[in-house]
């Protein structure tokens, strides 16, 4: 629920922000959305909230690990900055393969990799628990995606 | 380093496979997670497989890919599969897949339930739909 008058532009202010780097491992997909929580808990974020965003990061960190770092071992960036208006912008950027059609790999059920079990729900899952989802994707370079989610609190 | 955050405890009774999962489902545990529970499927071949989820506290669209691949080898072996005791975040997750369609959940008495909030805003939508 935005505070009323405020429109939904999300460029509120950042008041605080910390930045992680890790490497593409899988075992690091825990550690990542708990430290992410962990950040926004300054916000005072309510349960539901914090499980929105721990399912959102991870989301997101699974897909680097799974499909920018295909077959390779590269560094994952996340960016959390806390702004104003309670607004949390989370940035998860790589260097990878980069996404060839942003708009279909945005698409409910769609993979590239169903040999693996991956259920295609990704980025959908991402677009639910958050209030905007922005994807910025060159091939060869690498993916930004970046998570909006404005927090009612308790 | 395995890092394993997610336990599994499996029971097999009259043809049926019990598999309770206890901890987080993300891609790197359901990678792990998946290979035990095949090993055992294709093992003893039951009539049923049952995934308990009730001791799950984390779960993202990677734990929808390793049920998926259950129901779908238990389909090819001429068998059930169904799940028990999800919490409500984990059926929010199944619904955007349309996975509690396909797959039967199960409910013990005394587990988590919809609370009556969330189950008025479905009904809600429901009828929005249906306008």
């Amino acid at each position: 629920m935005k505070p009323k008058g405020t429109k939904n532009s999300f460029t509120e202010r950042v008041i605080n922000e910390m930045t992680l780097k890790m490497p593409s491992l899988s075992v690091n997909e825990g550690m990542a959305r708990a430290a992410v929580a962990a950040f926004c808990s300054q916000l005072d974020p309510n349960a539901t909230e914090i499980a929105d965003i721990k399912c959102a990061v991870s989301e997101a960190v699974t897909n680097s690990i799974v499909h920018a770092y295909k077959d390779t071992i590269g560094i994952i960036y996340i960016t959390v900055k806390l702004c104003s208006g309670n607004l949390v912008r989370i940035e998860i950027r790589d260097r990878g393969c980069g996404i060839e059609d942003v708009e279909r790999a945005r698409e409910p059920l769609f993979t590239t990799d169903a040999a693996s079990e991956r259920s295609g729900m990704g980025f959908t899952v991402m677009e639910s628990f958050c209030d905007k989802v922005r994807v910025y994707s060159r091939c060869g370079k690498g993916t930004t995606v970046t998570l909006f989610k404005r927090l009612a609190g308790r | 380093m395995t890092g394993k955050n997610c336990e599994l405890d499996m029971k097999e009774a009259e043809g049926t496979l019990e598999v309770k999962l206890c901890g987080e489902i993300d891609h790197h545990s359901a990678v792990i997670v998946r290979t035990e529970i095949d090993a055992r499927i294709s093992q003893i071949c039951p009539q049923k497989t049952v995934i308990d989820l009730s001791g799950i506290e984390f779960m993202d669209s990677s734990g929808l890919g390793l049920i998926m691949g259950r129901y779908a080898l238990m389909q090819k072996l001429g068998g059930k599969l169904s799940v028990k005791n999800p919490n409500e975040r984990i059926v929010r997750i199944f619904e955007l897949a349309g996975l509690d369609k396909i797959v039967s959940i199960e409910r013990e008495k005394g587990a988590d339930r919809p609370t009556p909030h969330i189950a008025n805003k479905k009904r809600k939508k429901q009828r929005r739909e249906k306008k």
